[in-house]
């Protein structure tokens, strides 16, 4: 997006927009302190934090916007010798997910990083810096006839740059296909704590030399490291589209339309749906792409699919890719789930909410098995704290045969303040043992996005 | 504790077997093995260059058994290394004389097939094939598809992130994996991810697979399984030269066109795979293309037709299409064969396998080319060509002395072209102990520095599968002192975390 020329706090939805409503004035260069001299030698572009540079309502005393990942990893070695507590931010579209850090004395702003190092079109990959926005570089792909095959929901703000989508996991209802961050990135270049540049992977799609860092970073909420550059797969855009759109009553007959999607040889990109109030039917699209012929008759025989008014465009409904994972503000809780419990997790929601007193909209990749959730920014803190305990409780009741112990999650994306003080964001998480043993490791000292993180990583 | 100072701890044969008694408690008389012929049986995996008879084999039947057996191994300071059924090419599974190695072929249950949520729970034992076998009664099958699928385990498929022939469309085996039952190498039975492919936290699952049995063994995996495609069709189309059959790939992929799989053939590979199953391809192909498309009818049915004119265009000589399983099979013998035939015109031969951007095979092809004649070593060339990855297949005679010295440098010259034009010293085969020593040809040590905090944070006294991927270890030391804060509801009793 074009976030390089805004300051997070001019968009709303941003944690900044909760806690300081006016822009702030560019930050003032930095003058003094020890700390101060090492990274402002380190790197030209360093400012004293404005109230806009606060992260879920910390404030950092600097901003660092490092032009080359050699003045990225000078920046990271000078907070290393100053002990300074790091936060990474794009264009800080999601700079309210997750918890608020529990120290933040620098944030470094990847912006500058905006080049398209390589673009291959031969071999269908792209190499990126880390600050170059989702729609610059889906612009830039598109001259060539391709595209990044991921779709992450956006609100009004667009949707941020490749490095933010990369570290927090995003992903749109292409995942179905496509799948999310983790599985497009065939490399990645990141900047440990202690300033060290590291890749891994490459720029061939087919690579398994070495440990894949890609999978470790996508996701981790900045808390291992700076995400300074990633390459990846690329797909040749759609000639065609066809989105086709049903009706659902209940959880039962939304499931059985999305398994029948789903289980169908017509080889759906999404398969999506949405209902804004637990009164409402839920909506049903399922996306077709491909020639023009073959999307044709393949969305014909979608819409016997999904039978009854099964409507067919060549345009996505007005609801698609928003819905409650796009909400700029209130609580947006991810749920994760075995696509083949979707009508049990639906129902889940809606006695979680009914004891809550809350009706929240749902929807997502339901045949992928996500969905968000979302309850407006009024909505009562102590309503929404027993929502998600609720919901938790009903989906550690899914039964489990002999796999994982727990098959479903729901975690908390964003909340306003006044939430997010009463819930635990991340819920149950497996193996968080390992997860703190990683991270001790990546960054011994704690200091990138502390506190963030599942179990207060 | 380092990885040296483990090494010198167990010294060859001494921990293990002082290990017998423990082990047999765990896995009954029959689940231990300890006597040198039967040691022998397990000296290498499918790469038999690499042999070392184990110390001592185990042959659990449950993920409780493994945790015990790991356990064991961590409390003596004697290193494991985890085997399934020992197809891999690269040395993964090499044993070690100090070491325990752990067989998971007994563990074969397949748990769960779900068809509605796409879905299946194995164990690591189970044959790649057999998921595919039990989930066909649904419609669905599982898509990595390694050449050795009717034998490998999905314990090995995850330790090494396998392909095949068909992940140029349906992805590796970890776009398939989506929770992971570990017994980590200080032996607790723990899970990765949910199953979902979306769980909260960092992505182990992901981190796991690949990592060539170096952070633990699985015990057992839940797989995505695949809509089984209405209409496969099989081309072969055959061309005077590579360089004609490399444009037509590229101009295959350049249409927007994605088939299933795009493999490619040279003259020296196609005689090996006539002599060994008389395959009949077309006479006098410099080069044969095999292209297989997967999918809605009606689309396959189009791109067939598309890619039809495409090598028509580029040069094929003659093209056969195959439209059921028999003819598809017939196509596919010679193919599939390509290994193991070359044994019929070389008395040996090193599989190597390295990846190039797709649009720098021609030129990789030619310098390959360049290294045989001015060696005089015969290179057959198989490759997946959709995405890059060359098999060159380097011919010698191990009774010539010195021979396979050569061959080796060949071999080794042909992966330097490879990282040369910014592509990979393994696609599929991992680097077990056999290219450890090209990491760094391809990697910085602030990069394998970096892998490696994976490695202390899950096995910090560097006991399980040590010697692999890395050709020197990281001492892993001790952590720093770390401030933890809890969440403050936690604190203050309010709340749970896990």
């Amino acid at each position: 997006m074009s976030g390089a020329s805004r300051t997070p706090s001019s968009r709303p939805g941003s944690w900044s927009s909760f806690e300081s409503r006016h822009a702030p004035p560019r930050g003032q260069p930095v003058t003094a302190g020890p700390a101060a001299s090492a990274l402002a030698k380190a790197c030209p572009q360093v400012s004293e934090a404005g109230p806009g540079d606060a992260v879920a309502g910390v404030m950092p005393r600097f901003v660092a916007r490092p032009g080359d990942v050699a003045e990225a990893a000078a920046v990271m070695r000078a907070a290393a010798a100053g002990g300074l507590a790091t936060v990474a931010r794009g264009a800080g579209t999601r700079l309210g997910w997750g918890g608020p850090p529990a120290r933040c004395d620098l944030v470094i702003d990847t912006t500058r990083l905006d080049r398209v190092l390589e673009h291959a079109a031969g071999d269908l990959v792209v190499r990126v810096q880390a600050g170059t926005g989702m729609e610059q570089l889906a612009a830039r792909l598109a001259e060539a006839g391709q595209r990044l095959a991921l779709d992450p929901p956006a609100d009004g703000a667009g949707p941020g740059t490749v490095g933010g989508v990369l570290a927090c996991g995003v992903a749109g209802p292409l995942r179905l296909r496509y799948g999310t961050p983790r599985d497009l990135a065939i490399g990645i270049t990141v900047i440990r704590a202690d300033g060290t540049v590291a890749s891994s992977g490459g720029k061939v799609v087919k690579n398994v030399a070495g440990y894949d860092l890609g999978k470790l970073f996508a996701g981790s909420y900045g808390t291992l490291g700076l995400i300074v550059e990633a390459a990846f797969r690329l797909h040749p855009l759609p000639a065609a589209t066809a989105f086709v759109t049903g009706e659902a009553a209940d959880p039962d007959a939304a499931q059985a339309a999305i398994a029948a999607a789903a289980g169908s040889p017509l080889a759906p990109s999404a398969a999506e749906i949405d209902r804004p109030s637990r009164r409402d039917p839920a909506r049903v699209g399922v996306l077709l792409e491909g020639d023009p012929d073959g999307v044709a008759e393949r969305a014909e025989r979608m819409a016997g699919v999904l039978g009854g008014a099964a409507a067919v465009s060549p345009d996505p409904p007005p609801w698609w890719g928003g819905g409650p994972a796009a909400a700029p503000d209130g609580t947006v809780i991810r749920i994760a789930f075995w696509a083949g419990d979707l009508a049990a997790v639906l129902r889940a929601v809606d006695a979680a909410a009914a004891e809550a007193g809350l009706d929240p909209a749902v929807g997502g990749s339901a045949a992928a098995g996500v969905l968000h959730a979302a309850a407006g920014a009024d909505a009562d803190p102590a309503g929404v704290a027993r929502f998600v305990a609720g919901l938790r409780a009903a989906l550690g009741r899914l039964p489990a045969a002999d796999g994982p112990p727990s098959r479903a999650s729901a975690m908390v994306l964003h909340a306003p303040a006044k939430v997010r003080s009463g819930v635990d964001l991340w819920g149950p998480v497996p193996s968080l043992g390992l997860m703190r043993a990683v991270k001790d490791q990546f960054d011994p000292e704690h200091r990138m996005a502390p506190g963030r993180f599942a179990g207060g990583i | 504790m380092t990885v040296q100072q483990a090494d010198r701890a167990a010294g060859p044969g001494r921990g293990t077997g002082a290990l017998i008694p423990r082990m047999t408690e765990i896995c009954g008389p029959d689940g231990v093995l300890s006597d040198p012929m039967q040691l022998a049986t397990y000296e290498c995996d499918g790469l038999t260059a690499h042999r070392c008879s184990p110390g001592l084999v185990v042959l659990p039947t449950t993920a409780e058994q493994v945790a015990a057996i790991v356990t064991a191994c961590a409390t003596a300071k004697v290193p494991f290394v985890a085997r399934g059924s020992g197809t891999g090419l690269s040395g993964g599974a090499l044993p070690r004389a100090d070491g325990v190695l752990i067989v998971t072929s007994k563990m074969r249950r397949i748990i769960a097939i779900d068809p509605a949520s796409r879905r299946a729970i194995v164990e690591p034992g189970v044959t790649n094939l057999a998921v595919s076998k039990a989930a066909e009664p649904y419609g669905l099958f599982y898509a990595p598809d390694p050449s050795s699928q009717v034998v490998c385990s999905v314990g090995g498929n995850v330790a090494e992130n396998s392909g095949g022939a068909h992940c140029l469309k349906h992805g590796f085996t970890v776009h398939h994996v989506t929770g992971l039952q570990i017994v980590t190498p200080h032996g607790e039975l723990t899970w990765l991810g949910d199953g979902t492919g979306a769980a909260p936290g960092y992505d182990l699952v992901g981190a796991f697979t690949g990592s060539e049995g170096t952070l633990g063994i699985v015990t057992k995996i839940v797989v995505k399984l695949t809509r089984i495609p209405e209409a496969v069709t099989t081309l072969l189309a055959a061309f005077a030269t590579m360089g004609a059959g490399g444009a037509a790939v590229s101009a295959i992929i350049g249409s927007g066109v994605l088939p299933a799989a795009i493999e490619m053939m040279d003259a020296l590979a196609i005689e090996a795979a006539e002599a060994a199953v008389n395959c009949r391809y077309p006479e006098g192909a410099g080069a044969v293309l095999i292209v297989e498309l997967d999918g809605p009818a009606g689309d396959v049915a189009r791109e067939t037709a598309a890619v039809r004119a495409l090598c028509e265009r580029e040069g094929a000589y003659e093209i056969r299409a195959a439209h059921d399983a028999a003819e598809r099979a017939a196509i596919w013998t010679g193919r599939k064969s390509a290994f193991a035939a070359v044994g019929r015109i070389s008395p040996a031969y090193i599989v190597q396998d390295g990846v190039v951007p797709r649009t720098a095979l021609g030129e990789v092809l030619d310098r390959i080319a360049e290294l045989s004649a001015a060696s005089g070593i015969r290179v057959a060339n198989v490759f997946h060509a959709g995405d890059g990855n060359l098999h060159p297949l380097v011919l010698f005679d191990d009774a010539k002395p010195g021979a396979e010295a050569a061959a080796e440098e060949v071999s080794g010259a042909i992966l330097d072209l490879c990282i040369a034009h910014g592509g990979s010293i393994t696609g599929e085969h991992g680097v077990g102990a056999d290219k450890s020593k090209y990491m760094p040809k391809m990697f910085g040590p602030g990069d394998l520095d970096t892998m490696q905090l994976l490695r202390c944070a899950f096995d910090p006294a560097g006991l399980c599968n040590p010697g692999k991927i890395f050709p020197t270890p990281r001492l892993c030391g001790e952590v720093p002192g770390v401030r933890r804060e809890p969440h403050p509801l936690v604190a203050s009793g309010q709340l749970e975390q896990f």
